[in-house]
Parts: C-alpha cells; structure tokens; sequence
C-alpha cells in the first residue's frame, strides 16, 4: 500500500502532497519538511529506496523516490509493494503528466495542482496502484475535463469567445482566459 | 462584492510574496475574502473559492472552514462542483470528524448515477477515506459495481472493494461471488485490481486463500499469455508488455503457492521459463526478475529453481545499478535464514557492499553480514566488520557494535580473541555501545581465569591514551581494582609485560575521579577500584586520604561510598581482607530480571544464581551486605550471602499454603444443605497469614444406596466479598455415607454466601439444584 505522495522542488517547497492515511495539518507539513530533509542529502549515484524518517517511517515503510531536473517525486510505500515496480508507476505517472501537459514543467504543477490531483486519482486509489496504461488513463482524464467545460456551457461562451480572439490578435495583448 | 480572484491569480499573488510573512499575509485577507464568500451561500463561485482553499491547505495553512463547503459541492449537480468537492473532502476529511458521515447519502446517490465518471468520482472518494460504518451501508452498492460490464467502473469498485475488507472483514465474504468472472476480464485495468483485490482477500482470510486455489492454473494462463504474446502496443513498457500486471500476478501466485505442494507444482514451469526469458537490461526486466526470485523462494519449489533464484540475486549483487543490489541484498536478507549455504557462496561480494558509499546498501549490507557469520568464517568476517565499524557514520555504530558482541558471544574462537575483539569496540565505538555490554563484559573477564593479566595490561594501556569512553574506562577500572596485583608485578605471557608501578596506578585512577569526562557512574567505579587496591597494594596510605577526601563530595552516591571505605578502614580493619578479595567466577544470569530483586537488601528468597562458595564473613549481617552490593557492580549478583534468617520460603507458596498452620478457631461447624440424601457439612478455618479469610472446607456425603456422580458444588457471594474455590478430592459422592467429597473455599468476610448451586447424577439422571446458604456462625466473620 502507498501511504502518501509527496511531489517537492529542490528548496523543499510542496507542489503535490497527497495522503493515503489520515494526519493532521501539522505533522503532514512536518513529513513533507523531513522527507525533503532527507531526500535531498542524497548523492545522485546513490539508490533510490529510503528508510522512511521517523513520522512517515517505522520498520515496514519505506521512500522511494525519483529527481527530475527540479522536482522530487517521493512516494512513500510499506513492504507489498514491488521497490521497481514503485519506481516503474512513477516514471509512468511523469511521463502521463508530459502528455497531458506538452512538456511538463514545474510551473504547470503549480499552476494547475488540481489537474494533477485528478491524473493522480486516475492512477492510484485508495493507496493502491489503479491503472498503469498511460493511454487509458489520459482518455479519462480527457474525458472528463470534456465534461467539465461542456457544464461551463453558455457562462463559459464569452470566455471562449475571447480565447479566439486572443488567437487572432497580435502577440502582446494575450490575456489567459481559462476555466479557472 | 466583487467576484473572489480566481485561483491563477491567487498562485501568482501568493509567488510575489518575498517573504513568509508576506505569504502569510496574503493568505490570511484571502482566507478572509473566502470566508464572507462562504457566508453569503454563493454557488457559483463556490467551487472557486474551495480550490483555492485546497491549495493553501496544500501550502500548510488551515482550511478546515472549507469541509462543509465540500459537501456543498459534492451534492451539486454540476460534474464541475463535484470533482473539487470530491478532492476536497479526500484532503480536508477524515473518519474523525463528524461531518464526513453527511456524505454518505451523496456518495450512494452518485454510485448509482447516470454518468460514469460521477460514479467513478464516488467509487475513489469511498476507498480512500470510507469509514467503517460508510463501508458498511454502502457495501452493497460497490459490489453491484463490480459485477458490471464497465470495465471503468469495475476496476474502480474493485480496489472500493479491498478497501472496503480493509475496514469491514467480516463484509469479506459479500464479495465472494462477484470475484467468480473477474479473472476471465481482457481488459489490463481491471485484471490488475481483479488481482490486488483477489490478494487482499486471500491474504486476510486462510479459508478464502483455499477456495482461490484453484485459480492457479488461471492465473498461470495469464501470466503465460502476456510473455508470450509478442508486442502490444498499449501495455508495452520498454519492450516488456505490461510488466505491473506481471508482478501482480507473480505476487499473489506466492501467496497461492506458499505452503501448497500442488499449486506449487503448477507454478514451476512457468516461473522457471519467466525467469529464464526476461530481458535484464532495464529496470522492468529486473522488478519481473526480482517478483520471480521472490516467489521462487517463498513457495515449495523445486531444487533446482531455487538455486536459479539464489544464482540471479547473486547476479543482482554485482549489477551496476545501485537499486539492484539494494533490492537484491534485501532479498538475500529473507532467504538467508531458509538457504543459508546457497547464500554464503556470495560473501565476499556482500561484504563488499560494506564499503559502499550509499548509506541504504551499507545498512543492508551489514545486517545480511551479521546474518552470515558462522563458526567457519568468524575471524575473517568479524575482521571486515570491525573495520566497517571503524569507518562508518554514527548511526550504524550501535547497532553494529550490538551485532559484534552477539556473533562474539556466539562464535568465538578462543577467549583471546572475544577478549581482544571487544576492546576494539570498546576502543572504537565505546560511546554508542549499550548499557548492558559493561557487566556482560566484567563477568566475561572474569570467567577467563588465565587472561585475566594480559586483559588487564591491555586495559590499562588503553585508559592511558583515551578516558573520554564510559563503557570502556568503567570496564578498565574494574580490571585494574581487581587485578591491580597481576599489574604492578608484570607477569604477563601472552604479550611484552610493561612496567607499571603502584604510583602510577593509582594516578590513573585518580585521574578518572577528578576528570570532567568521567559521569558519576565511572566515578563509583573508580572509587570502588582503589579501594580494593588497598588490599593489593602496600600504598595504603596513598588509598586511605582518597578515600577520606570523598567523604565529603557533593556527589551523594560517592560520598556514600567513600564514608562507608573510611569505616571500613577504622572500625572493620580485620574485615577488610576478607571482604576486598578477589571475586569468584560468576554465572552467567538467564536474564535480569529475578537477580535484580534479590540484590537490593541482601534479603533471602532463593535466587536463580546458588553461590559457589560458603559465605566467609556473617556479621554484622546487614552492613557486609551493603558493602558487597557496592563492590559488585551493577548487575552483579552478590554471590557471598548471610545465612537464612527465617523460614525456607516454599517456593513463594506460603501465602497460598493451605494446608500448613491453620489453627483450628473454634468456629463450628454448619451444616449448609440437606436435601435428597446429599448432605454439606460447613466446616471453618482461619487462614493462617490473613486472619479476615475463612477457609471452609465443604463435605458432600451421599446416604442414598447409589453413588451421585458428576459432582460439581459452585457457589457465589455479593460483590463485596472475594471467593476462591479450589478443586475438590473427587467427583463422585460414594453412596451411603461410605466417603465424603471435600471442598475447599477460601472467603474474605463471610456472611452469607447467598447462592450454591449442585449439579450431579443420581442414578442416571441429572439434577441440579439451587441453595442459599446464610446461616453461617457469626464467629465466622469479624
């Protein structure tokens, strides 16, 4: 089972945190403050398994995590789940948030959190590994975003108005108008 | 009021900030903002509003204002509204608040909604923080789920579904016959969870693990279909077509296989042919490899599988990639108890390990190293270990000093050696060693008649270059206390005698009183060890004005001490000999517990430990007994003891001995039942040590013609008083008065023992009755 997955940049600030077992505000923020602590002591040639620290840890958990240019992606396991297969899902679930975003940076994290808890949601439930097709897991996810703007409906109209717009206008004068 | 920032804004803002305090600020008026917003029940900006919410709870500040607002949302109909408010409520929610029961209601209607992703939004938020009474009402909707043909869905209710178990065993056997079809699924998604949901439930329930057995050859199917059926596109992950599904199935065909020889059997073939197949050459290969290895060992594989396993983890050992060998020393841990040999062929490389520089593999390493050594390999393996713990980082030291001490114990080949190898941990890593290794070590010595010159020579030698090690410098001040003689005369054969004189000595040793390294348990240690010097040395006077100088230290503990040596000096002079000899061999106490009890006072219950030698000295009783518990150290039984002053204690069954020394009180007897032909007599006792328990000894006599057998007499009294019966003489009452049935019970403040009740068979037929019984003598309560 994951009990928890964290996504943090290398100063340690939290772009994801998504727990599979219930604490309070204060000690998650304290378990993602020392999983960065300890997760960025690490060499880069050094393996990817951690002993959890002691909030997250105890004998039966461990991190394994992964560090993309600026990003970590920990995810915090216990011992029914496969170390590589672990490593495996998060590289799957990167890859997914390429696709979904064309060339994924941390600014679309930040920016669109909510698109990545809904990614999540499609790849693991409840802790455990859902679905690891990442073309079946992006037509959901498009799928659903469909829905939502097609609820947007006559209020959203203008909005998509001025969308084509913008795409006619000279660069310069761009405004975001989007759902959000 | 003006329609509240969108979210976007609210990042951008929120990166502006330069400082916390800024952030906080920012934070604090939007939270503001929101909280009027929530206020004037504004539904289309809701969801809105929560979003922003979630991501300032993501941030670290609270938001649990927003939790009704969740519920708001979800019971919305907007697929919009829904999904915020569905990711709300699995951030912000938990079992613990109240609230979260408000959804269940919503959750059920969405279950059966008409559009399959707000039935999917539901199945999610119900496996990842369903309670247990949530679980419970709406078991049944997920387990028509399951049974449907979307295969969405059924992969959603599926995983619903174990955490469901999770919560609710018992609800375990509703999902039964929904499991029957879900193996024959094509579609990857939901096989997969088919499978985590078929493990979870064969692992909570050993009955469930029988009935899926016959799912093995199913399983084996499968498994053979996707290794053998070339390139799919949609499952394929670096050439390997769906490798999760893979090690899913190998998972749960270990749990199927483990203590089954037929369903093992059945796997054999085709765990042999994956593990043959697999490509190594990334990392998917290796996690499918790793599973096979896994499951190889755990099931009654045949012998020749095994040794291919234990030949690919060893391959595993010597890959490049660092997450192999972490993977493969971890399972060489599990299987190094099973297969020891196969596993001792790879030493080498595991010791290896010990030097790498990643901390993980180094931790490993040496758990599986400790695991390895035996009698054949002890001296060159503790050779490895003890450089590892020369070298290595803080946080390994305990428990590789720990580990050291128990192969020592173990193994060791000659008592030199254990000797030698634990100064070396003393002299390395003597502050991380554990409080129980310095009296393990004392009595060790002790026990090793013929080192005992050469151990205090290296001891000594070793004080002079360090003091700052408590386990190692109290361990040395022992020595020197009682070996000082062996010291100063120089007579040592196993290494060059150095010369040593009594000043010197004793400089030492006062050094490590005065010294700020020193905790004031060393102190005691070194204040004891001079002492005994004065017996073994002639410079007493030297040892005299020490010990009077701490008569009066601050320390309450050494002033103790150092008082009751003064005495000894003046008014014991005679004693003194006799007390600061040398100590006898000591045996080695199971655990600690008993002797610790017996030690304080010098008082008698029979202790684990029988002393070797008769007790020289046996007045005055008291003090010498003190005076022993000082020299002997911490855990050290204090062998010489005073002779019995009272009683042989039976075992510590004397509170409980009936049947000595009960006079007999002068109560009368009572008879308590007469009916039928039975007959019970009352007869009354006081307890010898507790005068407020009466012991009453019932007896049953049978004057009918046939004998009442199956006797049972229970009896019970008001909760105020305490009864205690024990067991009869006999079961069976001998007809016509020939014999009696005694009973005993014990009571605390008898006054009416207001319900009996019998049970016997008479003449083949059963009977039982019911009595009070009040008419007991009023001498028989106080």
């Amino acid at each position: 089972m994951i009990k928890a997955i964290l996504i943090f940049n290398n100063h340690g600030k939290p772009r994801l945190s998504k727990f599979y077992e219930h604490y309070t505000e204060d000690t998650e923020q304290q378990i993602i403050r020392e999983t960065f602590h300890l997760v960025s002591k690490r060499d880069e040639n050094v393996c990817n398994f951690l002993e959890g620290g002691m909030l997250i840890g105890g004998s039966d958990y461990k991190l394994i995590y992964r560090h993309y240019a600026t990003l970590y992606f920990v995810f915090c396991v216990d011992s029914s789940e496969s170390e590589l297969g672990i490593l495996d899902l998060i590289q799957v679930f990167v890859e997914t948030l390429d696709k979904c975003f064309e060339n994924v940076c941390e600014l679309d994290l930040i920016f669109h959190v909510d698109k990545v808890h809904n990614i999540l949601a499609e790849m693991v439930m409840g802790g455990m590994v859902l679905e690891t097709n990442m073309n079946e897991i992006i037509t959901q996810v498009d799928a659903q975003n469909k829905m939502e703007k097609s609820e947007a409906g006559i209020a959203g109209a203008p909005a998509r108005a001025c969308i084509s717009c913008k795409e006619h206008e000279p660069p310069g004068n761009a405004q975001k108008h989007q759902h959000w | 009021m003006p329609a509240p920032i969108r979210l976007r804004e609210l990042i951008r803002t929120i990166r502006t900030a330069r400082t916390q305090a800024e952030e906080r600020e920012m934070i604090q008026k939007e939270c503001a903002a929101i909280r009027s917003s929530f206020r004037e029940e504004d539904n289309t900006y809701r969801c809105r509003n929560v979003a922003k919410l979630l991501y300032m709870h993501m941030l670290g500040y609270p938001a649990h204002f927003g939790q009704l607002e969740c519920l708001k949302l979800i019971a919305s109909q907007k697929f919009t509204d829904k999904r915020i408010g569905y990711l709300g409520a699995m951030l912000l929610l938990d079992e613990r608040q109240d609230v979260h029961l408000l959804m269940t209601n919503c959750i059920k209607n969405d279950l059966n909604h008409s559009t399959q992703y707000v039935q999917g939004l539901a199945l999610c938020t119900l496996g990842c923080m369903g309670s247990s009474e949530m679980c419970r009402d709406l078991a049944g909707e997920v387990e028509k789920l399951l049974k449907t043909s979307n295969s969405y869905l059924r992969k959603k209710a599926a995983l619903c579904a174990v955490h469901v178990i999770r919560k609710v065993p018992e609800l375990m056997e509703m999902f039964l016959p929904a499991t029957k079809n879900l193996l024959s699924e094509k579609n990857h998604g939901v096989l997969h969870t088919s499978v985590v949901l078929l493990t979870e439930m064969c692992e909570r329930s050993p009955d469930m693990l029988a009935h899926f057995r016959k799912l093995v050859p199913q399983l084996v199917r499968i498994l053979k279909n996707l290794i053998m059926s070339g390139y799919s596109p949609e499952h394929d992950v670096s050439g390997i077509s769906d490798p999760f599904l893979q090690v899913r199935i190998l998972r749960l065909l270990r749990i199927l296989g483990k203590s089954d020889d037929d369903s093992s059997e059945a796997m054999n073939d085709i765990l042999a042919q994956v593990a043959t197949n697999t490509e190594t050459s990334k990392n998917v290969g290796n996690a499918i490899l790793y599973e096979t290895v896994l499951t190889i060992m755990d099931i009654k594989s045949e012998s020749g599988l095994r040794v291919l396993a234990i030949n690919i983890l060893g391959r595993f050992l010597l890959n490049n990639d660092k997450n192999i060998r972490y993977v493969a020393l971890t399972s060489l841990l599990k299987t190094v108890q099973t297969d020891h040999n196969a596993v001792q062929r790879h030493r080498s490389t595991i010791v290896d390990c010990l030097k790498d520089l990643d901390v993980s593999i180094k931790r490993r390493a040496m758990e599986l190293s400790f695991a390895l050594v035996n009698g054949n390999n002890i001296r060159g393996m503790m050779k490895e270990l003890l450089y590892f713990l020369d070298s290595c980082d803080p946080e390994f030291k305990a428990d590789c000093a720990s580990g050291v001490f128990l192969a020592a114990e173990k193994y060791a080949p000659s008592k030199r050696w254990h000797i030698d190898t634990i100064m070396r941990v003393l002299t390395t890593a003597g502050s991380y060693v554990r409080d129980d290794s310095v009296p393990n070590l004392i009595q060790l010595i002790t026990n090793s008649v013929e080192m005992h010159a050469y151990t205090v020579q290296r001891l000594y030698k070793a004080l002079l270059d360090d003091i700052s090690q408590q386990p190692l410098v109290q361990v040395a001040s022992w020595c020197i206390g009682e070996y000082g003689d062996l010291l100063v005369s120089g007579q040592c054969e196993e290494e060059e005698p150095i010369q040593v004189t009594e000043d010197e000595v004793l400089d030492v040793l006062e050094g490590l009183l005065v010294s700020n390294l020193s905790t004031p348990v060393t102190r005691g240690y070194a204040l004891t060890a001079i002492m005994k010097l004065s017996t073994r040395f002639s410079s007493v006077n030297r040892i005299k004005k020490v010990v009077s100088i701490y008569g009066s230290s601050i320390d309450v503990e050494l002033q103790q001490r150092a008082v009751e040596y003064n005495a000894l000096f003046k008014k014991y002079d005679h004693m003194r000999p006799a007390l600061l000899e040398r100590m006898p061999i000591m045996e080695k106490t199971a655990t600690n517990g008993p002797t610790e009890i017996v030690q304080t006072n010098g008082e008698t219950e029979p202790s684990a430990v029988e002393p070797k030698h008769p007790p020289p000295v046996t007045q005055p009783a008291n003090q010498a007994n003190d005076l022993l518990d000082l020299l002997g150290g911490n855990d050290v039984v204090p062998v010489i003891q005073t002779t019995m002053p009272t009683k042989p204690a039976s075992a510590g069954g004397e509170l409980l001995d009936l049947l000595g020394d009960l006079s007999l009180s002068g109560i009368p007897p009572m008879t308590a039942y007469n009916k039928n032909g039975l007959k019970i007599d009352f007869t009354f006792e006081r307890a010898n040590p507790n005068p407020n328990i009466a012991v009453i000894t019932i007896h049953a006599s049978n004057s009918t013609e046939a004998e009442m057998t199956d006797f049972v007499f229970q009896a019970a009294v008001p909760k105020t008083f305490q009864l205690q019966l024990l067991s009869p003489s006999s079961n069976v009452v001998p007809a016509l008065n020939q014999g009696t049935v005694t009973q005993v019970i014990r009571v605390l403040n008898p006054q009416k023992v207001s319900l009996s009740m019998l049970t016997y068979t008479h003449k083949g037929s059963p009977v039982q009755d019911l009595a009070e019984v009040n008419n007991f003598p009023p001498q028989s309560w106080q």
